[in-house]
């Protein structure tokens, strides 16, 4: 029993952090066709910029609630800002192209970003530990979480809650929408695309760097972090159904606890088993659990 | 190029190869052997390239490969050089068969990231695996050859000369799969698969043969890696290795079989001197000059070759070069 | 005499729209058909149930007196259908003449050779011998991409032939071709075809072509076939006049903003 709540809360703890990342991966997708790579490394500079900047913040001896917000502002502001960049500069000029040369295209930009993030904050590891002591512990059921990892659900839950109310009962949300479902109609009737797109990617970077922002207090923020996030959430994307959030939803959900299970019962198969998750689905959904329609070619 | 003319070179070339390794120094050949083992696993990768597919997870291949060779010796007590790299074979003959009926199935980004799951789940696998090492891998000794246990200077060179050998063998074969009805099939397959299909052949067969040449290629390479290096790690089947084998394909381009060679060796020279003068800007040279191939050159450093090649054949650069290469220049819509 | 192909009760939902609701055709050997019907009467949509495009949600396809009602595209062709595109399907990057010898290698195997070289004298004298038959031979060696509209509809039906069908479908051969040669790419598309002797299925909206080549006309309206017989029988039918006729005519004058 203890072990099987232990399981469930662990694995809605990682899948709260798996859909941060994948929520913002599968918006992008979704609305521009571009499977963004370059998504790790805006988690990586959420990462640092909330790393960094709370660690400036402890040294002004203000009230440490304070560093919760300055977390969440210099993560977000960093990825938008990053997003900006990377969206006008690049992608904007090879808008259409074929889906896998998005890919690689994104891969070069994540590359770039890997170094550019090491000469600007060191390759030295940096902590940001104080946010994630400092809310405490609870216990549930015989067994002990720290508030900060149970937060993180919340936290995801808003991040859902507010992308569907977003989507599905605003007029912005619902134009996307739109746009996700017929690109064609949609550019005929003429929405405008590249505002549209600009707004989507922003946000999308931004949540790919709030996630890296989270996740700073609870570990060592570290050059190669943005490699080793972006298969993840490739994996969770890919699970759920390439462009759908709520399919990046189920597919954080049962990759998080996959995992959580795991971890509590076979640790050797960890990493197997998120990617065994992912093959699973794709052996019998070929196009994910929420797949995108697609339009008839003859 | 006709027929003939091929064959010359490739011999030739091969010969060339294995003389000028008698007077190469150390650091020399065994440079030369890993761009050798890398270029076997982009000739694989490019081979799928040139059917429209992208694969994201070549490391497995490699991986697989180089792991055969390290248990063929650790536990099978193989020690042979050739028996080693027989193992490589068979092991990346059988897991690609497997895989591909599998695989097959997919195109475009879902066949990459597919490929990239099931490579990272070797990753995951091999990471944890203690009596494997996990993550350190482990250390393999130098090979015998032909029942011979040579000096590691001399198998260093034995392996050379092997390396040259195989990539002679598989360029041969390579170009004259490309010439054939199911090479051109390939091309078609990227072309328009509808079309394909109402001709009444599968599209699933010509995958699954460009996915069972590029395993067996990876494996070799990885192979005859394990065997230079003499050190082997789950990280062969890291996604960012497959990533690199995407760039250095980009890179040489996919329009001719020789082309991910000439594309390797350019890659290991520059990251050889980009390591040294500049360690913390190699990844940013490497996603500049990626996204610089993407826009400007889409048939990669080949096209350069091919099209200096026209030039002087006809006076003038007249006739368009339609030279394949994967989809760069298309849009999807 | 038995037909060569008999399609019974075809039926297609997408959701709850009938895009094609209880059709039934017999088709016999030497016949030429015109299938005419306005955009979206279901005349593409029961071409790719035919050819293996499009599961039928129920009804049965029977070919040869074999039943291929699920069969995927390429068993389709190798029965004996084949097909052309109402846009043409060319592999664009190749050049005309690798186009047909592919056709040709492929049409020969299912397991298409993997070391014999696909360029040689035997498959260019076939590949030639098609492009001449639809008198395309003097672009052989130009990129598919160069082509011109009408010359790639005729190489789609060239590689269509090329697997020597006993019934062929034509998806608005004349589609995205000027007026003024239409008759002429039709004629070369029967010359071409005619020799083969295979049956032959067209959709066309030009009345006059259907009147001067087919023997047959099968007409649809929003998704079912409101008339089938002799050609100047069903173009005189009440029906198929307010319907079709009257309706194409009026498409060919605005032709310019829905081509």
């Amino acid at each position: 029993m203890t072990l099987l709540l232990a399981i469930l809360i662990d694995g809605l703890i990682y899948a709260s952090w798996l859909f941060i990342v994948a929520a913002g991966l599968t918006l992008v997708y979704g609305v521009m066709r571009i499977l963004n790579m370059a998504h790790g490394s805006f988690y990586a500079i959420g990462a640092y910029a909330a790393a960094s900047a709370v660690g400036w913040y402890f040294t002004l001896g203000l009230p440490a609630w304070g560093a919760f917000a300055i977390l969440l502002l210099a993560a977000i502001s960093a990825g938008v800002v990053a997003g900006l960049v990377v969206e006008r500069g690049i992608l904007r000029i090879l808008h259409g192209r074929d889906e896998v040369i998005m890919v690689l295209v994104t891969y070069g930009i994540l590359l770039i970003f890997e170094d550019l993030i090491k000469l600007i904050w060191g390759i030295q590891a940096y902590y940001a530990y104080q946010p994630y002591g400092m809310l405490g512990r609870s216990k549930i059921g015989g067994l002990t979480f720290v508030n900060y990892d149970l937060i993180l659900i919340v936290v995801a839950a808003l991040i859902a809650g507010a992308l569907w109310f977003g989507l599905n009962r605003t007029r912005k949300g619902k134009l996307l929408r739109a746009v996700i479902h017929d690109r064609e109609s949609a550019e005929l009737v003429g929405i405008n695309v590249k505002r549209l797109f600009i707004t989507t990617f922003a946000i999308g970077a931004g949540l790919g760097a709030l996630a890296g922002g989270l996740a700073a207090p609870a570990i060592a923020v570290n050059p190669g972090l943005g490699i080793e996030v972006i298969v993840l959430a490739f994996a969770v994307v890919v699970t759920g159904g390439l462009g759908s959030i709520e399919g990046a939803l189920v597919g954080a959900i049962l990759i998080g606890l996959a995992r959580a299970a795991a971890v509590n019962l076979l640790p050797e198969i960890e990493l197997f088993v998120i990617y065994g998750v992912m093959t699973c689905v794709l052996i019998f959904r070929p196009h994910g659990l929420f797949a995108l329609p697609t339009a008839r070619r003859i | 190029m006709p027929e003939k003319n091929f064959n010359i070179t490739i011999i030739a070339a091969t010969l060339l190869l294995i003389t000028v390794g008698f007077i190469l120094p150390g650091w020399l050949t065994f440079l030369t052997i890993s761009i050798l083992a890398k270029a076997l696993v982009v000739v694989g990768v490019a081979v799928l390239m040139r059917g429209g597919i992208v694969s994201f997870g070549q490391g497995l291949y490699y991986c697989i490969g180089a792991y055969a060779v390290g248990l063929g010796g650790k536990f099978l007590g193989i020690t042979d050089l050739l028996g080693l790299m027989f193992l490589a074979l068979v092991a990346g003959l059988v897991s690609g068969s497997l895989l591909g009926l599998l695989m097959k199935r997919y195109r475009e980004i879902f066949f990459a990231m597919f490929s990239l799951a099931l490579s990272m789940i070797l990753f995951g696998v091999l990471s944890k695996s203690q009596l494997l090492g996990s993550t350190d891998g482990f250390t393999i000794v130098k090979p015998t050859i032909l029942g011979a246990t040579l000096s590691t200077d001399n198998a260093n060179h034995a392996i050379y000369i092997f390396a040259c050998l195989l990539s002679g063998i598989v360029i041969w074969l390579g170009q004259r799969y490309l010439r054939s009805p199911m090479g051109f099939a390939g091309e078609a397959l990227r072309d328009n698969e509808v079309r394909v299909e109402y001709l009444g052949v599968a599209p699933e067969t010509i995958i699954y043969t460009k996915y069972l040449i590029a395993s067996v290629t990876a494996s070799l390479g990885g192979g005859l890696m394990a065997l230079t290096l003499g050190h082997i790690g789950p990280e062969m089947a890291y996604w960012s290795q497959s990533g690199e084998f995407i760039f250095i394909a980009l890179l040489g381009g996919t329009s001719h079989i020789a082309a991910p060679f000439v594309g390797t060796a350019v890659f290991e020279f520059i990251r050889t001197f980009a390591l040294e003068l500049a360690p913390n800007a190699w990844q940013i040279i490497l996603g500049v000059v990626l996204i610089f191939i993407i826009i400007f050159f889409p048939s990669g450093i080949w096209s350069l070759f091919s099209s200096l090649k026209e030039k002087l054949r006809s006076g003038e650069s007249g006739s368009p070069s339609k030279t394949p290469s994967v989809d760069l220049k298309k849009g999807d819509s | 005499m038995n037909p060569i192909l008999e399609v019974k009760n075809l039926t297609k939902n997408f959701g709850a729209v009938v895009a094609a609701g209880d059709i039934n055709v017999d088709i016999y050997e030497n016949e030429i058909i015109a299938v005419i019907g306005s955009n979206g009467a279901g005349k593409t949509t029961f071409v790719n149930m035919v050819t293996g495009y499009l599961k039928p949600s129920s009804g049965k396809i029977l070919f040869e007196d074999a039943d291929i009602t699920a069969y995927p595209p390429r068993k389709v062709t190798r029965a004996g259908i084949c097909r052309s595109f109402q846009i043409a399907q060319l592999f664009p990057e190749l050049s005309v003449l690798e186009n047909m010898m592919i056709a040709f290698s492929l049409t020969a195997s299912r397991w298409p050779s993997v070391l014999q070289p696909l360029r040689n004298n035997k498959t260019a004298e076939n590949s030639f011998t098609v492009l001449k038959n639809f008198n395309i031979d003097m672009y052989a060696n130009d990129p598919v991409a160069s082509l011109a509209q009408g010359v790639r509809k005729l190489l789609d039906i060239a590689m269509a032939m090329v697997s020597k069908p006993s019934l062929l479908l034509l998806d608005e051969p004349t589609s995205g071709v000027a007026i003024e040669e239409k008759f002429e790419l039709m004629d070369t598309v029967m010359n071409g075809v005619l020799q083969s002797g295979a049956s032959t299925m067209f959709i066309e909206h030009d009345m006059d072509i259907v009147e001067r080549y087919a023997n047959r006309v099968i007409a649809f309206y929003e998704g079912r076939i409101i008339a089938d017989g002799p050609t100047a029988e069903v173009l005189q039918e009440p029906t198929v006049k307010e319907f079709i006729v009257g309706e194409d005519i009026a498409h060919q004058e605005g032709g310019g903003l829905n081509a």
